[in-house]
């Protein structure tokens, strides 16, 4: 049986740590399963923003079997794990972090780049967004993300190598000024068009085909991030004009059911991404 | 059918030195093309538009490129000695360690190369961390694929040959047997291994070339 708690909004006090089940035993309180820990301390509280709607947690019965993930608002690296593990039905339990307050669980699982995402597997730590979708792929093999020939399977690796490749160039687009961001938006606009020109078919509606794959989620990000930061800058790079296969592609992926379901809200990422173009700003002005 | 294997690669190339070493492990027939990094050939570039470089597998005419990916390619469609193991967990970190070994240990080892002062002993510092983590993963092994040579030890394979010439050349001490004697003992149970000890580049050659990049890096930092 499956319990279910709804959350509910994050304390400013950062005790949004979900705690680790590990060896302590379990009890049913108001139909969710929590440990004893967490029965005889305040509660814990933390959103997981889908926009209009309040998220909803699904913890599953049985520590061995379970998944957790490990994210943070509005990581596009947290992001395309949660979807993946949406489009192949997998139940799971995940945990907001403080990135300025990280948990022992964090540190203790990824003890190398002590980053998210990172996913638990019936106990096993896997980290690095691309190296856990395939592990989501090979573990849960029931609607396939990727293609099964290895030829088409390379390509799709090929272009989520490139665009992870080329992503630190959008961040520079948003935190720099002047001569440094001309040349960021020159950047940009080069990997778009060699997206445009390479990566996308005309016919297709997904980057493999008519369904939705691993290689749309790891660019998911030029869906909905992208835009942000063209706001916040002021600047637009994805044009539909100038790159008509891409923008399709986007309009196709924001209409997928399991992504809509599932998007950072458009206006609380914009205050996000301006606080950190400020701060990036600020911070180089005053190193001069 | 008889089928057409074909890698691009250079002389020198850490990268395709991969692709070599898995596919002689598989006793795969294949014919090898030699690229000029100077002058690529218009083959290549037609075959990788994306970055115009070595490696690139070419299969049956279908091209593959960058070689963590072809690695994978390869063990795919060629299941004898496999590379990666089957447990999807066990695949993940051997992927997590080789991402660790292209991002974190060859960029401070070659920055720590390259620089001087400074820079040099943070980015040897650094690579000392990432060394030690490494070192780690091989307890128990003699191989980073546990018994025989995988996945991960072609990945981590360049450490074996280029360590040495950047070493030599510059005098630093980035791997000895003190500090990480695990992976001390790991580069020469690799590098002396069957297959692998058959496909090092010369490592006069390989000598030359490195002076030659270092002055030209040196001398491309001091003019900015």
């Amino acid at each position: 049986m499956i319990g279910e708690i709804e959350t509910l909004s994050k304390s400013s006090g950062g005790d949004g740590r979900a705690e680790e089940g590990g060896d302590e035993q379990f009890a049913r309180q108001d139909g969710a399963l929590k440990t004893f820990k967490e029965l005889n301390k305040k509660p814990t509280h933390h959103r997981f923003g889908l926009g209009r709607t309040e998220g909803i947690v699904l913890i599953s019965w049985g520590f061995m079997e379970g998944v957790k993930l490990l994210g943070t608002w509005p990581s596009p690296f947290s992001y395309r794990v949660i979807w993946a593990l949406k489009l192949k039905g997998v139940k799971f339990e995940y945990v907001e972090e403080d990135l300025g307050n990280k948990s022992d669980e964090l540190l203790r699982c990824n003890p190398v780049h002590k980053k998210i995402p990172v996913l638990i597997h019936g106990g096993r730590p896997v980290a690095e967004s691309t190296v856990i979708l395939e592990y989501i792929e090979e573990s849960w093999p029931q609607n396939p993300l990727l293609p099964q020939d290895p030829y088409d399977k390379s390509v799709a690796r090929f272009w989520i190598r490139f665009i992870e490749d080329k992503t630190p160039v959008f961040f520079r687009f948003c935190h720099s000024t002047g001569e440094q961001q001309e040349e960021a938006i020159r950047e940009a606009k080069k990997v778009l068009k060699t997206i445009e020109e390479h990566a996308l078919r005309e016919e297709d509606k997904f980057f493999a085909g008519d369904k939705i794959g691993l290689q749309d989620l790891v660019f998911g990000w030029l869906a909905w991030l992208l835009q942000a930061l063209e706001e916040v800058v002021g600047v637009k790079l994805l044009e539909a004009s100038e790159y008509p296969r891409l923008h399709r592609w986007v309009q196709n992926f924001r209409a997928h059911d399991v992504i809509r379901s599932d998007l950072p809200e458009h206006n609380a990422m914009l205050a996000y991404f301006k606080r950190i173009r400020e701060t990036f700003i600020s911070s180089s002005t005053s190193a001069v | 059918m008889a089928e057409e294997v074909k890698l691009f690669r250079t002389w020198s190339s850490p990268f395709a030195l991969r692709v070599v070493w898995a596919l002689q492990l598989k006793g795969i027939q294949y014919e090898t093309v030699l690229e000029d990094v100077a002058k690529k050939s218009d083959v290549l570039r037609g075959y990788n538009p994306v970055y115009k470089k070595v490696p690139v597998l070419l299969h049956n005419g279908r091209p593959i490129s960058e070689s963590l990916i072809i690695l994978e390619y390869v063990d795919e469609t060629w299941k004898q000695h496999s590379l990666l193991p089957q447990d999807p967990h066990a695949r993940a970190m051997a992927r997590f360690w080789a991402k660790f070994g292209d991002d974190k240990v060859m960029q401070s080892i070659w920055t720590a190369f390259v620089s001087e002062g400074k820079e040099q002993e943070a980015a040897l510092a650094e690579a000392s961390e990432h060394l030690q983590k490494l070192e780690e993963e091989l307890r128990g092994k003699k191989f980073f694929g546990g018994d025989n040579i995988g996945y991960l030890d072609i990945a981590l394979g360049w450490l074996a040959n280029l360590v040495r010439v950047f070493e030599e050349i510059s005098g630093l001490r980035v791997l000895d047997g003190e500090r990480f004697p695990l992976l001390f003992a790991w580069l020469k149970e690799f590098s002396d291994a069957p297959v692998i000890r058959d496909c090092w580049p010369s490592h006069d050659k390989l000598i030359t070339k490195f002076i030659a990049l270092r002055q030209l890096h040196g001398a491309q930092s001091s003019s900015t």
